[in-house]
Formats: C-alpha cells, structure tokens, sequence
C-alpha cells in the first residue's frame, strides 16, 4: 500500500535513513503529536524512575494526616504537594507509582492484541478459503459484544486482578489487527514483488512474515498506538468497577474506586488520578493522530 | 435542482435491495451461533462447578445438587445441553435471577426502557452539539474555532467518562448544587410504569413537577454517557463535510450563485449527513459499554448497573442473559443501521 515510503524503513534497507528523516519531517510537523511525545516520554521517566521521584512509598500511611488537601489549599501542606487519600498515602507518590501500571497494561496488552492479531490476520489474507471464514467469524462475534461488557465478563471469568483484566483486554482489543492484518495481507499478495518472491522459491512461512508483513506495518502501527490509549482506558474502568487491580495497588482506576464515596468531600482524591488517566490517554492519541498523518501519505497533502 | 431531486426520490425496495438484506441476514447466523455458544460457555467456564456456582455462596445440600443437576441438564452430553439452552432461549426463557426469584427477561423489560432512555437523550446531546459543530468547523476550516473543537474532541475522546461523571457531580451536585446525585426520578414521585420512560410516562400523568424532575435526573448522565459520541460525530461530520465540499456538484451550486447557506446547508449537508448517520449507528455497542460505567456512577437503574450488580452478587443466570440480550440487541441494531446505510445510498446495494 505504502510501499515506497514504508518498505525501505522497514526493510532495513540503506534508504532507511532517509525513510526515518521523511517520517519525523511529516510527524513533527503537526505540533500536537510532538506534544503528545514530549508528555508521553516524561511519564515513561516518571514511571521509570518513580522511586526516585516520589516522596513516599505508595503505600505507606500517614495516620495524622488522613485527607490532607494539596498544598495550595487551604489546610494543606508541601508535605503532601497533591494531598493524601482516606487512609493517609501520599497522592503524588502513588500517582508516580501508578503510571508505571498504566504504562505496563498498555504495552502487555498491545504486545498480546498484536502477536494474535498478526498470526490470525496472516493466516486468514495468507491462505483465505476455510481458515478465513473460521477466523473472521470469530473476529465478529468478538466484535458483537460491547468491549467493556466482553472483558467484564471474561475477567469474571478468570478472576479479578491486573493481569486478567489485561488478558481479557487484549482479547477484546485483537480482532482490530486481526481485520487490517488480513486486508492488509489481501491487497499486497498479488503485488508483483510478492509474486517474484514466491517464483524465487520463498516458503508460507517466509512470504508472510518477511515478505508481506512489512509492508503492513503502517496501519499496524497507528492501530496499536490507539489501541495503547484504549488500553489504558479500559484497564482504568475495570480497576473502577473494581473488577481490574485490586487495591492497595495503585492503579489510577483502583485509585478512583476507593475514592468514590468522598467525592463531595475531598475533591483531590477524585481529581488527580483521573486527571492523570486523561493526559496519559490524551498524549498516546496524540501521538496516534500525528503517526496517522506521518504514515498515510493519502492525507499527507490534504 | 431537479437532478438532485430525483436522486433523492424514496428508493424502491427492488429486489437488490432485498438480495443485499438476504445477504446480511445470512453472514449474522454464524455470529448468532457464536453468540448463543458464548452465553451457553459461560456458566460453564466460570471457576468451580456450574451448579455451585448458580447457587451463589448459600452452597445446595446434595439430594438437592442432584436434583439441580438433573433440572438444568448437566448430566447430559454437551451438545445435548446446549440445544437444550438454544431451546429454551428461542422460546423466550431466558432463566430466573437467582437473586431476585424473578424471570430474568421480565427484569431486562423493566430495566431496559431506563438504558433506552438515557440512551436516546446521550445521543441527542451528542447529535445537537456535535454535527452543527462539525460543520461550522468544516466550513471554517483552519480557524481558531476549527482547532480548538479538533482539540476539545480529541480530549473528549480520551476522556475516561466514570471520572468525568464524578467530576461533574462534585461540580453541579455538590458545589452548585444544582442537579441531584443519582437515580432517574426524585423519591417522593411514585407511579407505576406504562412506557417505562421517564419522561413520557411522567408527562402521561399529567404531572409536571415528575417531567422537571426526571429530566434534572438525566442531565448530567446525559451528557457523561454522550460525551465520546459527540467527540466521535463532531470529527466525524468535519471530516464528511470536508470532503463534499470539495466536489463538484457544490462547487457548481456556488458556482450557480446560489447562498453559503443554501450550498452548505442544502447540497453539501446532504450528502455529507450518510456517513454521519452510519457513525452514530455504529456508536451502539460504545453507549451500552459507556452505559455499564455511567449507570453505575449515577446509580441509574438500567441494564449496565444490573450487569455490574449481578457479576457482584454471582448471580450469574442474570449475567449469562443479559450478555445474550446486549450482544443481540447490538447485532439487531447494526443490522438496521446496514439497511438504513443502503436505503439512503443505493450505491452499496450493489456491490
């Protein structure tokens, strides 16, 4: 599709460079998406070095200052910079903390969506007839459910706890590579250089990974960049439901859920991790449309 | 004009029209199967035994597990219980709630009208705002107004709504105090149900004081639940929008003198409205799934809380049906969405 600006990058070969120059013009162009990755990298460090940047231990309780507000308000102290929560925990500290699982679902579950979605969507564009029709059906009757309603249930299923709830996520969110992997795989296996692979005497298995998938790589790319932030998403709204992390963790969904009942109370224990679930999400789509722009050279000019 | 009039002429339904609906019908039965083999699945593959976990925590004494056991079928082949479930289900018995002794179909007919509902008024919210939103940025596109409604429904699409439902409780409940916290009517109004609608039902009585209050109870679920709808319908009619404006037939309507207004709102909007309408068709599975959240917040009583409430108490008969009626009634809706999409642009029919 987008084979003479994606191949080269992917392929590795010399014009790889040119082919990162060219994408980062197109990318950097649109201010939004550099913003997107400016935050994005700062709450990777954040996560990474959160032991560092946090003042206290996630979970370590302060029994004189329970509810603390943040330091500008009144009542409140640097002590605390965002406040504590009901049991006394330092916001900000579990807010740090809490970005390393939210950073976490995201990859696992976009790592999970995209290893079964590229094998499903391969082997359906790659060998069609039965293999596809079994495999796309399945994909639509994933696609029949409400996503949140899917992983509910299938966390139910399993139990609740992060991993589950990621596990159930990525199911939900798999059937999206499956479909483009496959459309993808359709439209490229009658190009010639697909043909003149298979004449030099390539294998299944060779053609499909190395020669096809390659040049899938650009759908793939804004899709598991969305499919990030919606993991994320729904990750928090499992923790919500309390079906996701299970506290103490500080998950920012698990966070809200014991924050709940002291919402007319206590505004900050409901504001910060909430506001936190939002710039996370914000930057990776962000980043998502700026990818998009850069990838599509169909939208490139317009 | 008169072309345009009679493109526009109400479609014959001819038999490409039928075949294509045939033909959608047909690629559904295999999701149906799935669909019935993943509720029958469930109870099955919940942890421990069905039985026990049917129950719920009060456990069954032995004669009476037996007895279950033969009552729901388990000691059958599989295959043999599972045209047993796709029996009773096609029959209409969809089970008992274990927690509430009553048919679980006759708690989804009280409780859906209250989704329908809130549903109906998220996608008026959304609607309202988002299509004259969308193509006053279309229109004006590059402007201060068109980036900055870009950048507000980028935030609203990234928005995770159970927060944003807290947050505008703390705001209009608590601190202005102008809407209440939860439910769909005040407590002191009472009656009983004919539509199940709210609104309609309120109004029906006669009673304008139930109307006021029914709606201030919507409000704000309203608008959490329609908030991800109208970030989606307001890209959505920019980007349509966009693209009719650049072709032809509006370019000849302007070039034909005729108003901005008579262009945009007549030729363009038109035209640009068939993608628009399959977007808020498609936004069905999103608002059940938005449902699930925003009824909890608001302690709204309609199908998503009692999902969330029934995986909690494990009365999982109510879970296994309610995951059969939501997934039937968002495959019946994109059905009618297609057909819709077909009888407006003949196009697809063919292909």
């Amino acid at each position: 599709m987008t084979q003479t600006e994606i191949a080269p990058m992917a392929a590795g070969s010399p014009d790889r460079l040119t082919g990162l120059k060219t994408f980062w013009h197109y990318f950097s162009v649109n201010r939004g998406a550099v913003i997107g990755l400016v935050v994005f990298i700062l709450l990777v460090l954040a996560a990474l070095f959160a032991p560092l940047l946090a003042p206290y231990a996630p979970d370590i309780q302060d029994k004189a200052a329970f509810l603390r507000p943040p330091a500008w308000q009144e009542g409140g102290s640097t002590q605390y910079l965002l406040g504590t929560d009901p049991v006394g925990r330092d916001i900000l500290s579990r807010l740090l903390y809490g970005a390393r699982f939210s950073l976490l679902i995201g990859a696992v579950v976009v790592t999970l969506a995209l290893t079964g979605g590229i094998t499903l969507g391969l082997l359906a564009g790659y060998f069609r007839g039965w293999v596809d029709v079994a495999i796309m059906r399945i994909m639509d009757l994933i696609l029949a459910f409400p996503s949140l309603l899917l992983a509910l249930v299938l966390v139910t299923i399993l139990g609740p706890g992060l991993f589950n709830a990621m596990l159930a996520i990525a199911l939900v969110l798999q059937p999206h590579f499956a479909r483009l992997v496959r459309a993808a795989v359709m439209a490229e296996k009658s190009r010639e250089y697909v043909v003149a692979a298979k004449v030099a005497g390539a294998g299944h298995l060779r053609l499909m990974l190395a020669t096809i998938l390659p040049n899938c790589l650009a759908p793939l790319i804004v899709q598991g960049t969305l499919s990030f932030s919606n993991a994320i998403l729904e990750a928090a709204a499992l923790g919500f439901l309390g079906l996701g992390a299970q506290p103490p963790t500080p998950e920012w969904g698990t966070m809200l859920a014991s924050a709940r009942e002291f919402i007319l109370r206590a505004w900050w224990v409901v504001t910060f991790p909430g506001l936190a679930i939002l710039i996370t999400v914000l930057a990776i789509n962000l980043i998502g449309d700026g990818l998009r722009d850069a990838l599509d050279p169909k939208l490139r000019r317009s | 004009m008169r072309t345009g009039r009679r493109e526009f002429a109400p479609p014959r339904f001819d038999l490409t029209m039928l075949r294509y609906l045939l033909n959608k019908i047909a690629l559904l039965i295999p999701t149906l199967v799935g669909i019935t083999i993943c509720a029958f699945a469930f109870v099955r593959l919940l942890p421990g035994d069905p039985i026990l976990a049917m129950a719920g925590e009060h456990g069954v004494a032995p004669a009476r597990y037996e007895e279950l056991k033969e009552q729901f079928g388990y000691n059958l082949p599989i295959w043999q219980q599972y045209a047993r479930y796709v029996g009773e289900v096609a029959t209409g018995d969809f089970g008992v709630s274990i927690s509430s002794k009553r048919p679980v179909l006759e708690e989804f007919k009280t409780l859906f009208p209250a989704t329908l509902e809130l549903s109906f008024f998220a996608m008026v919210f959304a609607m309202v705002i988002g299509i004259p939103a969308g193509i006053f940025a279309a229109v004006k596109r590059g402007s201060w107004f068109d980036q900055s409604l870009m950048g507000t429904a980028l935030v609203g699409y990234s928005m995770p709504i159970f927060w944003w439902g807290l947050l505008l409780i703390i705001f209009f409940s608590g601190y202005l105090g102008w809407t209440p916290v939860s439910g769909r009517i005040g407590l002191q109004f009472f009656f009983k149900p004919i539509t199940g609608f709210m609104t309609i039902d309120s109004l029906l009585y006669g009673k304008w004081d139930a109307f006021r209050s029914a709606l201030s109870h919507l409000v704000l679920p309203s608008i959490v639940l329609g908030t991800i709808p109208l970030a989606v319908i307001a890209r959505q009619t920019r980007s349509a929008m966009l693209e009719v404006l650049g072709e032809d037939y509006v370019r000849t309507a302007r070039a034909k003198g005729l108003s901005a207004a008579r262009v945009i709102g007549v030729h363009a909007l038109r035209n640009a409205l068939i993608p628009v309408v399959t977007t808020i068709g498609l936004q069905v599975g999103t608002l059940l799934a938005g449902a699930i959240l925003t009824e909890t917040i608001f302690a709204w009583p309609g199908i998503g809380k009692w999902m969330v409430d029934s995986i909690f108490k494990r009365d999982y008969v109510v879970v296994q049906s309610g995951l059969l009626l939501i997934a039937l009634i968002v495959m019946a809706v994109n059905l009618i969405v297609d057909v819709l999409y077909a009888v407006i642009n003949p196009r697809i029919r063919a292909a």
